[in-house]
């Protein structure tokens, strides 16, 4: 894997390694504060486990009150810290530093306050994004964001990074779901912003905060607004025979003033590769397949899937196949969920990319796709959540041949500079941790970044809150990693990522 | 060759009304505020300007010659405006192509001088105030994709873009919107625009009692129908103006205009309509009440009544705008009932409350009251009798003290709109 440039190791910290992991008992109970080798290890890396870094320790706190001692304690000592939630994150957001302490949320794992009457959960960061629909759909409610992580990522996790999932066209990502988060500044202090209300009044702290990376402060509550299950729900499969045919249908569906809970495209590759792996009934004739979800009263659900046949029907279409039933639904879904393992055992290694377009650009970035693809002599399987456009190129190469290695490296910046260049975005829901850090400047000149760079400083005015994070160290538009997966062997490998 | 530019622009011309007509002009103009430190007042077409402390500065900087529409791409479902645009030409531009803003933007005319006008787009993110929409689609900062502008050294920054996902760097058009020209000078906003619903329908419900209102809001929020929109306007207590503007506003064939009513909307193609006023007869158990039904014809004029806040038309008063979460929508009702004139919006979460100029102590003990009921209020527009001590936004010390370090990092010489939102800064 290439070499990443972190921020220069302070020798003086690590020199006092002791005396730090000693302070930092006084804050919380002593077996919540890791140093040994084998207890820090586990923390090495998030999912994005191609870099790896041992912090110099590892810290548990169980309360809002310890996080706020143990970050006045470090802002004093200018101690760096990382933040970390469930550490599933994709763009190496947690990835430790030689010199820094992690400030592990794992603890921070209740849910505080259902609130059915305000229609919001307030949670601790560590509880999963799942278990909150879990602990409100007895009564009929759900929380709409759904990375697919979601069985594992942490809601605090989702602020930092704005996590979106499949619906977001829809219902929006983290930032249009949640009403307040408690977070601690680096120099310890406890702030509130929002509540239970909509909106918040002067500058929006919150709107700000939320996919911040963990830079500007430590989250230790969130509350979340929670929706009532849609009436009806259904989704057809959409073979079309080619690319421009199913790109011009996503257009004209949204042309239509349809908006679907959820759109996916698959490129032949991907159907191929998923429909061996988990046989989900996918048409094997169709170059490119669609997924289509609806969710509202029947008749209107029934209703708009007339129009989408119609739609692509004058698209071409050369199958539609709409579920009849909620298994069926879910298996429509299932070969589009298992695309990451299904690209896993296609090659030793993949590379997951993470881009967003605009919908109508769809046919010209996957042919540019293509071309680089027969370019770098790699293959490469798409994967689109056309409802919002965020793409998911999977490019497959074999990690032992350096120069493979290489070349997929420079693949992958090439298709992410070629989304901003279409007017996308460097990441549509991975965030840019260290992975992107040096892509930044595809969208932002200097200025840009300073601004940027300001705004941190008024909250962690000595960077030591997840240094080395987003904003470029070399400035220079280097080919970094992207999602590394070697033998299948992922991080959460039984988590569907798609 | 600034000095050169300077000559030759007419936008240096001695007034101390700026008018540029350009990105690069407005960060000419602040670079030079920013040189010799002086105070700017930046506006669009001034119809919020009520709004906030007056702001102490002698030069005007005036963006409503930058406008027009940049680029509209309905399919990519995004327009992008440039600041002076006025939301009624973007809305038409919308329209033509069954599209909306689907936070509906207050209209602050009526209130001003009796007369409709939304203002600009730059107006209408810098203020962040969504209508009867709100609780189920979002506010404006839900809205806003990106923007361009000019910080308080003349630099032009961008952030976001015109895509829903977009995880790249800090999310400043959140921080933008509502931030009243504190922070920077728009020269470019990105909106996410939505599908018009087909049809529409709205289901008034004859009924007073603070418990039942509050019972129906808490059900509208429990439904699965989508409600749009949900409004009590109540009768009492009496009062002349009030009850003109009201009979005014709401003066529709199916409406009666005699006592308080509840109004809940209903969007969709005709038949789903329908599917859904038969659903939400059962939730919401209407055969035990006197109701009507507006058609899609008055529908959508009635809750451009509501948006337009037509109820306190020309009032010289002070209005305000309170935030509370829906389930003390009650305890503040009983808390107003019978002593101001008011309504509620947002399915039972906002209150506009109009208060007497000379009434003073009793501002204060309402704004008590919603503090106390975990929401925030807003002193929307001042009387002649205003006690300009009292704060027009509330805010904690934390909050107060971070919003004064981000006013800092974009405007380092506090030369925007300086004492609008806090009087520090």
């Amino acid at each position: 894997m290439s070499e990443i440039a972190l921020p220069k190791v302070d020798r003086v910290t690590v020199s006092k390694k002791d005396i730090i992991v000693s302070s930092l008992k006084n804050f919380t109970s002593k077996e919540n504060v890791l140093s040994e080798l084998d207890e820090i290890k586990p923390y090495e890396t998030d999912a994005l486990a191609a870099y790896k870094n041992l912090p110099l320790a590892v810290v548990l706190p169980k309360n809002t009150e310890e996080v706020s001692e143990i970050l006045k304690y470090c802002h004093q000592e200018n101690i760096k810290v990382i933040p970390r939630g469930a550490g599933t994150g994709l763009s190496g957001g947690a990835l430790p530093l030689n010199d820094a302490i992690i400030l592990g949320l794992g603890k921070f794992n209740k849910i505080l306050d259902i609130d059915f009457d305000n229609k919001c959960v307030v949670t601790q960061p560590g509880v999963t994004n799942l278990s909150i629909t879990h602990a409100v759909k007895h009564k009929g409610y759900y929380y709409a964001p759904d990375p697919s992580s979601q069985l594992a990522c942490s809601i605090g996790g989702n602020v930092a990074e704005n996590s979106g999932g499949v619906h977001s066209l829809k219902y929006g990502t983290t930032t249009n779901n949640i009403l307040g988060v408690e977070m601690v500044m680096m120099d310890g202090t406890i702030c509130k912003l929002g509540g239970k209300t909509l909106d918040q009044e002067g500058y929006d702290l919150l709107g700000l905060i939320c996919g911040s990376e963990g830079l500007l402060g430590v989250i230790t509550e969130v509350t979340v607004k929670i929706l009532k299950n849609p009436q009806t729900v259904k989704a057809a499969l959409i073979g079309f025979p080619t690319i421009e045919d199913g790109g011009n249908c996503v257009t004209d569906i949204i042309s239509n003033g349809i908006v679907p809970a959820g759109m996916e495209i698959m490129d032949k590759a991907l159907i191929d590769a998923t429909e061996k792996f988990v046989h989900a009934g996918y048409p094997m004739d169709a170059e490119v397949l669609m997924i289509v979800e609806l969710d509202g009263t029947k008749s209107e659900v029934d209703e708009l899937f007339k129009q989408i046949k119609d739609i692509a029907e004058k698209n071409k279409s050369n199958s539609f196949k709409l579920s009849k039933s909620e298994k069926e639904r879910l298996g429509f879904w299932s070969g589009r969920k298992a695309a990451f393992p299904a690209c896993g055992a296609m090659a030793p290694d993949y590379y997951c990319m993470d881009g967003t377009i605009p919908r109508g650009k769809l046919s010209v970035i996957l042919k540019e796709i293509s071309r680089l693809s027969k370019k770098y002599n790699l293959g490469v399987a798409n994967g689109f959540h056309a409802g919002d456009g965020n793409l998911h190129p999977l490019i497959l190469f074999d990690g032992s041949d350096k120069e493979q290695l290489r070349r997929t490296e420079e693949f992958g910046a090439e298709i992410l500079k070629a989304c901003v260049r279409m007017g996308g975005a460097l990441s549509g829901e991975h965030g840019i941790g260290i992975e992107k850090r040096e892509l930044m400047c595809e969208a932002f000149n200097d200025i840009d970044i300073q601004q940027q760079l300001n705004i941190k400083k008024c909250l962690d005015e000595k960077n030591l809150l997840n240094p080395g994070k987003v904003y470029p160290i070399l400035r220079k538009c280097a080919e970094e990693g992207r999602v590394h997966v070697h033998r299948g062997e992922e991080k959460f490998p039984d988590l569907p990522r798609f | 060759m600034f000095t050169e530019e300077k000559k030759n622009s007419q936008i240096f011309q001695d007034s101390n009304h700026l008018l540029p007509k350009s990105e690069i002009e407005v960060s000419n103009i602040i670079k030079e505020a920013y040189k010799n430190k002086f105070p700017i007042d930046i506006h669009g077409a001034n119809t919020k300007k009520f709004i906030g402390y007056n702001v102490q500065a002698a030069k005007s900087l005036d963006l409503s010659s930058i406008n027009g529409i940049i680029e509209y791409l309905p399919e990519e479902l995004y327009i992008k405006v440039k600041p002076g645009t006025l939301m009624e030409d973007v809305e038409g531009a919308l329209e033509k192509n069954n599209q909306e803003l689907s936070f509906e933007p207050t209209d602050f005319g009526y209130i001003n001088n009796g007369i409709s006008n939304k203002g600009t787009v730059g107006g209408c993110v810098a203020c962040n105030f969504a209508g009867s929409r709100r609780f189920k689609s979002g506010s404006v900062r839900d809205f806003v994709l990106g923007f361009r502008g000019v910080n308080g050294k003349g630099d032009i920054i961008k952030s976001g873009g015109t895509v829903v996902k977009n995880v790249t760097g800090y999310d400043l058009s959140k921080l933008v919107s509502g931030s009243f020209g504190t922070l920077v000078a728009l020269t470019e906003i990105t909106l996410k625009i939505s599908a018009k619903k087909p049809s529409q329908n709205t289901i008034v419900i004859y009924e007073n009692d603070p418990k039942v209102i509050s019972d129906l809001f808490q059900k509208v929020l429990s439904s699965s129908n989508e409600i749009s929109g949900a409004v009590f306007i109540p009768d009492e207590p009496q009062n002349k103006k009030f009850d003109l503007n009201k009979s005014k506003a709401f003066k529709f064939n199916d409406l009666d205009q005699e006592g308080s009513f509840f109004a809940l909307r209903v969007e969709g193609d005709k038949n789903s309509i329908k599917e859904r006023i038969k659903d939400i007869s059962n939730e919401l158990d209407l055969k035990k009440f006197k109701t009507s039904n507006l058609d899609p014809h008055q529908s959508p004029l009635f809750w451009k009544s509501v948006n337009s806040l037509q109820l306190f038309s020309e009032t010289k008063n002070n209005l305000l705008r309170a935030v509370v979460p829906p389930a003390n929508c009650e305890k503040v009702m009983n808390n107003i009932k019978n002593k101001f004139k008011y309504f509620i919006d947002w399915s039972g979460s906002l209150f506009w409350i109009e208060v007497a100029g000379k009434d003073d102590d009793k501002l204060k003990e309402i704004k008590k009251m919603i503090l106390q009921n975990n929401g925030y209020l807003t002193i929307i527009k001042k009387s002649e009798d205003f006690d300009f001590s009292e704060k027009i936004f509330t805010i904690d010390d934390t909050k107060l003290m971070i919003s004064k370090k981000i006013k800092e990092s974009f405007d380092p010489k506090g030369i925007f709109n300086p004492g609008k939102m806090y009087k520090d800064f």
